[in-house]
C-alpha cells in the first residue's frame, strides 16, 4: 500500500531523522552562503543556519522540544568537541607559557568587563531583574552559564540563546575590531576572542591560525572558571545598588 | 581509519566522562567537558605527542565546531516574547559588551605583552 503525503510528513515529524538532516543542510547552506560572500562577517554561518531552521519549524508549527530530538544528536557532540581542543592547547603549550602573566591580566580585565558591561547596558535600559541575571554571565560556555543564570535567578534557557548570540556577535566582529585596534598577533586575538566569544569565537579563531585556536580554548577554558567565579560577586554587589 | 575512530571518540568521550565524574565528587563549578579538556591535556603532556589518529578525527571535529552550537542557538524560538519585549536592552548590552569586552581583552594581552618584550632588544625602534 502506498502512504499518502499526510502519512508520510507524519512519520517524517515525529521522528528524529528529518530534524537531523535539516539541521545539517541548514548549516551547509549558511556555510555556503559564508564562503560564496567572500567570508563576509554578516553571513555568520550558525546565525543563517538558526534563521533557516526557526523559519521551517514555524511554518510548519513544529515545536523546539520535536525539533530538539533529532537535533541532539548534533548537540552532544559539544562535549567530546571541548575535550578535543586539549589538542591545540598541547601543540601551542610552549607559547602558552610564556604569556603567563599577560594571560592573568588580560583574563581577570575582560571577564569582569564582559559582566558589568553587559549587566549594566541592560539594567539601564529598563530590562527585569531576571532577563538581567539571564545575560550577565553571555561570556561563558553555554554549560557553566547556564548554571550560573540559575543560582543568581536568571532563566538558563534565555541564557543559552544570549550565550550563542554573544558567540555569533564576537564571530562577526572580533578579527576586525582587533585589527583596527592594531591587536595583529594570533595569540591576542585568539584570547580575546574565546574570552568575549566561548566556543563559537574559537570557531572562528581556528580558522585564523592554530597559534589563536589554541588561546581561544585556552580563554574559553579560563573564562567558564573565571565568569562562575566572578558573577555571583559582581551581580550581588551591584544588585545591592539596583533593586534594593 | 576503520575502529581507530572509534578508538578516538571512545578516548574523547571517557575523558568527558571523568570530568562529570570529577565535577560532582568536588563539587566543582566547572562543567564536565571543560575538566574532560584538562584531562586529555594532562595524557597528552604524559605521552608527549599527539598521535596521529587523535590529531586527525580531533581536527575533524574542531573544524566543524560551529555546526555544533546550531540546535541550542534554535532555541531562541522558546523566548521570542522575552526577546521581543526587551528587544533593545538585549541587543544594546549584548553588542555593546561584546565589543568592549573583545577589546578590553585584545588590548590587555598586548599591553602586557609589550611589558614582556621591553625587557628584549627587539622591542626597541
Amino acid at each position: 500500500m502506498i502512504a499518502t503525503s499526510r502519512e508520510i510528513w507524519v512519520y517524517l515529524a515525529a521522528s528524529p531523522l528529518l530534524h537531523l538532516t535539516m539541521t545539517l543542510a541548514a548549516y551547509l547552506a549558511g556555510d555556503w552562503l559564508f564562503r560564496k560572500s567572500g567570508q563576509k562577517a554578516i553571513f555568520n554561518p550558525v546565525l543563517i543556519a538558526i534563521v533557516i531552521l526557526v523559519s521551517i519549524l514555524l511554518a510548519t508549527g513544529t515545536s523546539y522540544a520535536t525539533y530538539f530530538e533529532g537535533a541532539q544528536f548534533v548537540h552532544f557532540l559539544l562535549g567530546p568537541a571541548t575535550v578535543a581542543l586539549a589538542v591545540p592547547l598541547y601543540r601551542q603549550f610552549e607559547r602558552v607559557r610564556h604569556s603567563g602573566p599577560a594571560i592573568f591580566v588580560a583574563l581577570l580585565a575582560g571577564s569582569a568587563t564582559a559582566i558589568v558591561s553587559a549587566v549594566l547596558i541592560t539594567w539601564l535600559l529598563g530590562a527585569p531583574q531576571n532577563v538581567v541575571a539571564s545575560i550577565a554571565p553571555k561570556s561563558a560556555t553555554t554549560p557553566i552559564a547556564m548554571g550560573i543564570s540559575e543560582q543568581i535567578g536568571g532563566l538558563p534557557s534565555l541564557t543559552a540563546v544570549v550565550v550563542i548570540l554573544t558567540g555569533i556577535l564576537g564571530s562577526m566582529v572580533g578579527t576586525g575590531l582587533l585589527n583596527r585596534l592594531g591587536v595583529r598577533d594570533g595569540s591576542a586575538q585568539g584570547f580575546a576572542l574565546g574570552l568575549a566569544s566561548h566556543g563559537i569565537g574559537t570557531a572562528r579563531a581556528l580558522q585564523v591560525s592554530e597559534v589563536a585556536g589554541a588561546f581561544s580554548a585556552l580563554a574559553m577554558g579560563l573564562n567558564g572558571l573565571a565568569t562562575s567565579l566572578l558573577v555571583p560577586l559582581l551581580f550581588h554587589l551591584l544588585g545591592q545598588w539596583f533593586w534594593p | 581509519m576503520g575502529n581507530r575512530i572509534v578508538l578516538v571518540f571512545t578516548i574523547l568521550l571517557a575523558c568527558q566522562l571523568a570530568g562529570e565524574v570529577i565535577a560532582r565528587l568536588l563539587g566543582l563549578p566547572v562543567p564536565g567537558p571543560v575538566l574532560g579538556m584538562v584531562i586529555l591535556f594532562v595524557a597528552l603532556v604524559i605521552r608527549g605527542h599527539v598521535p596521529d589518529d587523535v590529531g586527525v578525527v580531533t581536527g575533524g571535529l574542531l573544524q566543524n565546531l560551529s555546526l555544533l552550537f546550531v540546535p541550542a542557538g534554535v532555541g531562541v524560538m522558546l523566548h521570542a516574547g522575552l526577546l521581543v519585549q526587551n528587544w533593545l536592552a538585549v541587543s544594546a548590552a549584548l553588542m555593546a559588551s561584546v565589543v568592549i569586552t573583545i577589546a578590553v581583552t585584545g588590548l590587555a594581552m598586548r599591553w602586557m605583552r609589550g611589558f614582556a618584550a621591553g625587557d628584549e632588544p627587539e622591542g626597541q625602534p
